[in-house]
């Protein structure tokens, strides 16, 4: 692909995508309007985790892709194969051993390092969207601080539910100061969010992108009598018996029999390769990859 | 025992394989070539052109071939091209007065200096299903009349030295570029404009159509619409002069609507504008009206709450790439958000079903 740009996007552009990422990580929390780009890939695909990775991509990197933690769903090979060709770096799915790591709704088990950066495709980076659908209006909340509409949604869920009725893309508050999506991860990974590594969030047909520093304080928002708690299917990961990952659950035959394995592949893998069996687990081999 | 489903790799490869196959159909009947597509599907290419911001007509009727005819797909292709290309330099405003004009009507004055120019239009043919098309077959020459030497004037000019109509004063500024910045709101009228020229065509003609039923009507006459080719010129810093460095085909709308005015303000016509690539009528005339909506505050008219006067509304759903693209990714996997509101459900379940048996 030697017609295009070192990871496809010109110079020019990176240029522009980079002051966005460091005004974004200027300011915590905060979405930064950029031009985004249209990309050889659809809108709402990942175009703006696309971009972002463009623009912090040295041919150095090792990159690895994820959706819903896996490495092999197929817009995660897609994505991968796209960098892989423009930028002809290096891609691993071992977590540890990846530099740059392109996720979609979920942050990986294994914590990150301060030499890592997880760039996260966001498809409504407003968190205050469907209270108020109009931009013009959260803006002005934004830079007012006014964040009254969200606590009287997540009071109401309890008024109705008894409890916050929000399960993914669940808000947070960035170093006491904004209000912020953290793109539709099950809130079992909220608390991940403080973390070494730098994550960075983009949203391409939304044209915004915001970051997190490394360390930041991220609150996921509560109530005190109702605290916030990150919760995930009540069972062991089937294939390598984890009980504190976030699980995906599977049909398994007609009569509707489930199983639960780990979302994460690579952090499951690691486990079985290990030694770890879970209850319908079966022992590790190389040959069955 | 379970194994993990892999294989997206495998399954993409093949998929692709699949959709080339598709793509080229029955090899027994002739593949269309791009010339073909380019000389008879010039509609499909014009709205490809239009919508994908790049006129280039090869390219669009390539896009359209690899896109299997699906126009949506062929403006993708051509958007995630046009980004790839440098930006050498940017043309003078193009003369629209100039324009050499395949058709100019106007349904304001039965006759104007240039007079009423049909051209191929489909306006007056009965849509009846030519069988003999079917069966191929040369078709006659058109006749021909000498072109018309001097420029076609534009027909709102002569109400505008009457001051019958709105003027709109030329500007120098530098207008700002939608495919350079990110679009912020209250966006000028430069801007809608290049918005709504790019917007997808249905989604402009149902908006146009919601101002004509009375959701933000404006009464709009066509004052003129021309379709033709306009040079394009560009300044040339190194040898000091404009250069013509092709001609693109143009149609342009003018739409004269409702007139405005006061006691102090005696009362005046106002204007929509419509200018897009290519023999695009539909799409300009759509996108006058359209304009005109969303001049409510500008003019000072009423905000009546229709769909098309929100310009928020309107310039974030006009675009049809954002659009299906942001559709079609709810066909990827959603396994994991899906999984956090099965396990809320279900908790929520049980605690209500719970809190009903204690109460009985």
């Amino acid at each position: 692909m030697s017609d295009y740009n070192f990871a496809y996007l010109d110079e020019q552009t990176k240029r522009m995508i980079r002051r966005a990422i460091l005004k974004g990580l200027a300011i915590p929390g905060y979405q930064v309007p950029f031009a985004s780009r249209e990309m050889p890939m659809p809108y709402g695909w990942g175009t703006g985790g696309v971009q972002v990775s463009a623009a912090i991509l040295t041919p150095d990197d090792c990159m690895k892709v994820i959706d819903q933690g896996a490495d092999d769903t197929t817009n995660a090979v897609s994505i991968r194969k796209f960098f892989e060709k423009t930028a002809e770096i290096e891609t691993t799915e071992a977590t540890n051993a990846a530099s740059v790591i392109q996720t979609r709704h979920r942050i990986p088990e294994e914590p990150l390092r301060e030499d890592q950066v997880l760039v996260y495709q966001v498809p409504i980076p407003e968190p205050l969207r469907f209270l108020e659908p109009r931009e013009t209006e959260t803006r002005k909340m934004h830079s007012l601080e006014e964040y009254g509409l969200m606590h009287v949604k997540l009071y109401e869920d309890i008024a109705k539910h008894g409890a916050i009725a929000t399960s993914y893309a669940y808000p947070v508050k960035v170093e006491g100061r904004y209000v912020m999506d953290p793109s539709p991860i099950p809130k079992f990974d909220n608390p991940k969010l403080e973390m070494a590594a730098i994550q960075l969030f983009g949203a391409g047909r939304e044209q915004r992108i915001y970051a997190l520093p490394p360390y930041t304080k991220v609150v996921s928002l509560d109530f005190e009598d109702f605290p916030f708690e990150a919760s995930k299917a009540d069972h062991a990961c089937d294939l390598c018996g984890a009980d504190a990952a976030y699980l995906d659950e599977l049909i398994i035959d007609d009569a509707g029999g489930r199983m639960f394995v780990c979302s994460d592949t690579d952090f499951c893998q690691t486990r079985r390769a290990a030694g770890h069996i879970g209850a319908q687990g079966a022992p590790f081999e190389e040959a069955a990859q | 025992m379970y194994v993990a489903v892999k294989g997206g790799e495998r399954a993409i490869d093949n998929a692709h394989a699949w959709l080339a196959e598709e793509r080229r159909g029955d090899p027994s009947v002739a593949e269309l070539s791009v010339a073909q597509i380019r000389e008879q599907l010039a509609l499909a290419m014009n709205r490809v052109m239009a919508e994908g911001s790049l006129f280039d007509p090869d390219l669009a009727a390539l896009a359209i071939k690899q896109s299997r005819g699906d126009l949506i797909e062929a403006i993708f292709l051509i958007r995630a091209y046009r980004t790839t290309l440098p930006r050498l330099g940017h043309s003078q405003p193009v003369e629209t007065a100039n324009m050499a004009c395949d058709r100019r009507v106007s349904a304001t004055f039965k006759d104007a200096p240039g007079g009423q120019v049909l051209g191929p239009t489909f306006d007056y043919t009965h849509r009846l299903l030519n069988f003999k098309l079917a069966a191929e077959g040369e078709v006659p020459e058109a006749p021909q009349a000498p072109p018309r030497e001097t420029p076609t004037p534009h027909i709102v000019a002569f109400l505008n030295r009457e001051g019958l109509i709105q003027d709109e004063p030329a500007s120098d500024d530098t207008p700002r570029d939608l495919t350079r910045e990110p679009l912020e709101l209250p966006a000028d009228r430069a801007l809608r404009l290049q918005s709504l020229t790019r917007a997808d065509e249905g989604f402009v003609l149902g908006m146009a159509y919601s101002t004509q039923r009375g959701y933000g009507r404006n009464h709009a006459f066509v004052g003129e619409l021309r379709i033709g080719t306009c040079a394009v010129e560009m300044d040339i810093p190194e040898l000091g002069f404009t250069i013509d460095i092709g001609e693109v085909e143009l149609t342009e709308c003018e739409t004269v609507n409702q007139f405005t005015g006061s006691k102090s303000e005696p009362p005046q016509f106002t204007r929509g504008y419509g200018l897009t690539f290519g023999q695009t009528e539909r799409k300009a005339i759509s996108m006058a009206l359209v304009d005109r909506a969303l001049r409510w505050k500008e003019l000072g008219e009423e905000d009546t709450g229709a769909p098309a006067q929100d310009e928020e509304f309107v310039l974030s759903h006009a675009d049809n790439i954002q659009a299906t693209g942001f559709l079609e990714h709810i066909k990827l996997p959603h396994y994991v958000d899906f999984q956090s509101e099965l396990e809320l459900i279900r908790k929520l379940r049980t605690e209500a079903n719970a809190m009903k048996e204690a109460a009985q």
